[in-house]
C-alpha cells in the first residue's frame, strides 16, 4: 500500500510539472504529427498501402516522439539537485522507477491518441474498427517503451550526450517489442482479429513487458546509487 | 548506539582514494562539523552518509541501521549543495510533496506550518521559479526540516546564504540541538560551524586527521585545527 502511494506520488509530481511546463510534450506532439503528415504527402498511399505501412508508421512515429519525453524524465531531476533528494528519501528506487514509468506512459498514450486520428485522416483509414484490442497494443506497447526508456533514462542522466545516447541504447532493446507492437497494430488497423499466429506476437509483447519490468524495478537501485 | 556510525570507510573514484579508512561516530544530541579544504572528500562522506554514494570498503550505520535503509531515511534530513526544490511547483506543493515522500500524516498541515516558519506563507501558491534566491533558500530549509528529522546531514549549509537565511537556520539547528537531534554538517565557514559544533573531524586528503570534541583553542582561532593537524 505504502508502496503504491509512493508511486502515485512520484507520477503527480512528474505529470504535474510536465503538465505546467509542457517542455517535452509540446515537442513530442508536435514531431509526431509533423512526421506523419510529411509521410503522407510523400507517399501518398492508398487505402490498402497505408494498412500495410500502418504498424510500423505509427510505432516507428511513437518511438521517435517518444524519446524526447523518456530524455526528460530522469533530466528534470537534475535541476536544482532534486533527484539527490529522492535518492535520500524513504521512497524506494523501485517506486521512483514505477512512478516514472507510469507517468510517461500517461504521456506517451496522449500522445498515441492524439496522432491515431491524424494518421486516420491523412492516410484515409478506418483505425476504429478494433478499437479496444487496438487500445489493448497501444498500452502494452507504450508500458514496453516506457519500461525500457525511463531506464536508461535513468542510466544515462549524468551523460552530456544523453539526449543522443537514449535512443542509441533504448532502440536496439526495444526490438522485439516494437515489432510484436508494429505487427499487431497492422493486424488490427487492417480490421482483422487476433487468433493464430497472431497471439505468439501478442504474448511476445506481454512477456517483454514482465521480463523488463521485473528487472528494472530489481537494478533500478543499482543504476542510481551506484 | 552511535546515531552516526562510521567504520573502516573507503571510497574510490577509479583509482583515486577519495577516503581512506576513515573511522568515527557521533552520539546522540551531538553537533559535529566535518571540516577540510576543497577536495578533501567532505561531500564525498556526506553523500555516503546520505545513501547517495556506496563506500568501497567498510560500513555506515545512521541509527544503529544501514544507511540505504528506506526506514532509516525516514528519520534522516539532507541539506545539499543544490537546493532541491522544483521550479514549476509552487512553495506549498513542494513541501505536501515531500511531506508525502516522508510519510507525513498531515502533509499540507505541516507544509503551511512551515511555511510560516520560514516566512514564505504569504507567497505559498507562488511558482518557486519566481522566487528570490534568498527565498529559495528558506523553502530548501524548510524542505530538509518538514520530517522532523532524527540525523540532519548538512553539506555546506551556510554557503551563499544571505544574512536572514543564516539566522533562520541557526535558530533551527539550535533547537533541534536542544530537542537532542544529531547533526552533521560539513563547512568551511568556521565561525557559523564553531557556534553550533560539540565536536569537530578534520579531513584532510581523504584521510581523517582529527577527531573529537571542539578543542577549546578554536574558539578563539578558529583555524587552529588547520595548522595543527592538517595538511602544510
Amino acid at each position: 500500500m505504502r508502496f503504491a502511494r509512493q508511486c502515485l506520488t512520484v507520477a503527480a509530481k512528474d505529470l504535474r510539472s510536465e503538465l505546467r511546463t509542457k517542455e517535452a510534450i509540446n515537442a513530442s506532439l508536435s514531431f509526431a504529427v509533423v512526421i506523419l503528415l510529411l509521410f503522407s504527402f510523400v507517399f501518398d498511399p492508398t487505402g490498402d498501402t497505408a494498412r500495410e505501412l500502418s504498424g510500423g508508421l505509427l510505432w516507428l512515429v511513437f518511438a521517435f516522439a517518444g524519446a524526447l519525453i523518456l530524455n526528460r524524465s530522469f533530466s528534470r531531476e537534475l535541476q536544482n539537485d532534486c533527484l539527490d533528494a529522492l535518492i535520500a528519501s524513504p521512497v524506494p528506487g523501485s517506486a521512483l522507477f514505477v512512478g516514472k514509468t507510469a507517468a510517461n506512459v500517461l504521456l506517451l498514450l496522449g500522445i498515441e491518441i492524439v496522432c491515431l486520428p491524424v494518421f486516420g485522416v491523412f492516410y484515409n483509414v478506418r483505425w476504429t474498427t478494433r478499437f479496444w484490442p487496438l487500445m489493448l497494443v497501444l498500452a502494452l506497447g507504450t508500458w514496453a517503451l516506457a519500461v525500457i526508456g525511463t531506464m536508461f533514462s535513468a542510466l544515462t542522466v549524468n551523460l552530456r550526450l544523453r539526449e543522443l545516447m537514449l535512443p542509441m541504447l533504448v532502440y536496439p532493446m526495444l526490438i522485439p517489442a516494437l515489432m510484436s507492437a508494429m505487427r499487431l497494430t497492422t493486424v488490427l488497423i487492417s480490421g482483422e482479429p487476433l487468433a493464430g499466429d497472431e497471439l505468439i506476437w501478442l504474448r511476445l509483447l506481454v512477456g517483454f513487458d514482465i521480463i523488463f519490468t521485473a528487472l528494472a524495478v530489481a537494478l533500478v537501485d543499482i543504476v542510481l546509487v551506484g | 548506539m552511535s546515531a552516526i556510525a562510521v567504520d573502516d570507510v573507503w571510497k574510490y573514484f577509479g583509482d583515486f582514494p577519495a577516503l581512506r579508512q576513515i573511522t568515527f561516530s557521533v552520539n546522540p544530541g551531538a553537533c559535529i562539523a566535518i571540516l577540510g579544504r576543497n577536495g578533501a572528500g567532505k561531500t564525498t562522506l556526506l553523500r555516503i552518509l546520505a545513501g547517495l554514494s556506496r563506500p568501497a570498503k567498510g560500513k555506515v550505520t545512521v541509527l544503529g541501521q544501514d544507511a540505504r535503509d528506506s526506514a532509516t531515511r525516514r528519520h534522516v534530513g539532507v541539506l545539499g549543495h543544490g537546493i532541491a526544490i522544483y521550479d514549476e511547483l509552487s512553495a506549498l506543493e513542494n513541501l505536501v510533496l515531500f511531506g508525502r515522500i516522508f510519510g507525513l500524516k498531515d502533509p499540507r498541515r505541516s507544509a503551511m506550518e512551515w511555511l510560516e516558519r520560514t516566512g514564505l506563507a504569504h507567497v505559498r501558491d507562488g511558482l518557486v521559479r519566481e522566487f528570490s534566491r534568498g527565498m529559495r533558500q528558506r523553502l530548501a530549509v524548510a524542505r530538509a526540516f518538514l520530517h522532523d528529522p532524527e540525523v540532519l546531514l548538512l553539506d555546506e549549509p551556510f554557503t551563499a546564504l544571505d544574512d536572514r537565511a543564516i539566522a533562520l537556520l541557526q535558530n533551527l539547528l539550535r533547537e533541534m540541538l536542544a530537542r537532542g537531534r544529531t547533526i552533521l554538517m560539513s563547512t568551511h565557514q568556521l565561525r557559523e560551524a564553531l557556534e553550533l559544533a560539540t565536536h569537530v573531524g578534520l579531513i584532510s586528503r581523504g584521510r581523517l586527521a582529527f577527531h573529537g570534541e571542539r578543542p577549546p583553542e578554536m574558539l578563539t582561532d578558529p583555524s587552529w585545527l588547520y595548522r595543527t593537524y592538517g595538511e602544510a
